[in-house]
């Protein structure tokens, strides 16, 4: 392992962190609801009744939020390696698998680490493993 | 508009602000983050110890009370246990977020920004969200676990 400093932000990687616990942290004081994507797209699709509202809000503001950015600035970089067949596998895995564990990055990573919950401590641990075992395998074994 | 309706948006636009800010909505550095055995990237290491800085008191304050300011009843995870689906699934999710770089926030952010592959790996990953929500309908015959 080494480590790209070239690369290393961590004054934008602190902020942007900080900005995302501030909007978990209002969805829980003035909605009461746990900011996870995964539960929140999840729930879209099954449409609990009375949770739609909120989370279609919730969604709509995620997905405009660039579009607001642009009026002001330009988009930061986003750029995407992975080929199609590659993004529909990788979708599909990480919209079964949030749905099935119960949580992503958001639910289990900040808002269950928030409120100190070992399952969700447990789900952070192994979607990471799983993460790093996945770059591993296709960049260092498979050379792709 | 309702407030509580109000109140979700502006989280949502915060939390999408916060991503792009924070460089999770970039799946090259989300990749480079989870490259530990390579050139690694620490830096989202750091999104989550901003976040969680943040967000524990609030969460902790939360913690005693019923309803909110909105008078919206707090809804706080109960469940405790670590079980197969939560062992699986994370797994599943790992998988996927090395292959493309991608978890389900930073997608729906992506495609807002009009990046035509993420939209297709936010579809193929609601579609997963689908076919989930269709086998484990009330009613459906459970898989054997």
């Amino acid at each position: 392992m080494t480590i790209d400093w070239t690369a290393f932000t961590p004054w934008s990687a602190l902020a942007g962190g900080a900005m995302i616990g501030l909007a978990s942290a209002l969805l829980l004081l003035l909605n009461g609801r746990i900011a996870g994507i995964s539960g929140i797209l999840g729930g879209l699709i099954s449409r609990t009744p009375g949770e739609t509202g909120w989370r279609a809000a919730f969604a709509v503001g995620l997905l405009i939020g660039p579009a607001l950015w642009a009026l002001f600035h330009a988009l930061p970089p986003i750029r995407i390696e992975a080929g199609y067949p590659m993004l529909v596998a990788a979708g599909l895995l990480v919209g079964i698998g949030t749905r099935y564990g119960s949580g992503c990055t958001s639910g289990h990573g900040v808002c269950g680490l928030s409120r100190l919950s070992p399952r969700s401590l447990a789900a952070t641990l192994i979607f990471m493993a799983g993460g790093f075992a996945t770059v591993y395998v296709v960049r260092h074994l498979l050379g792709v | 508009m309702n407030k509580s309706i109000l109140s979700a948006f502006a989280a949502g636009l915060i939390f999408g602000l916060g991503l792009l800010v924070s460089g999770m909505a970039n799946p090259e550095k989300v990749l480079a983050f989870l490259d530990l055995f390579g050139n690694w990237d620490p830096s989202l290491a750091l999104v989550m110890v901003g976040a969680i800085g943040v967000g524990l008191p609030f969460f902790y304050f939360a913690k005693g009370r019923d309803v909110t300011v909105l008078g919206k009843q707090i809804q706080m995870p109960s469940r405790r246990d670590i079980d197969r689906p939560l062992v699986v699934g994370s797994l599943l999710f790992g998988i996927g977020w090395g292959l493309a770089g991608f978890c389900p926030g930073p997608a729906v952010v992506a495609t807002g920004a009009g990046e035509i592959k993420a939209i297709v790996f936010t579809i193929a990953m609601l579609a997963g969200m689908g076919l989930f929500a269709l086998v484990n309908r009330p009613g459906a015959a459970r898989a054997a676990s």
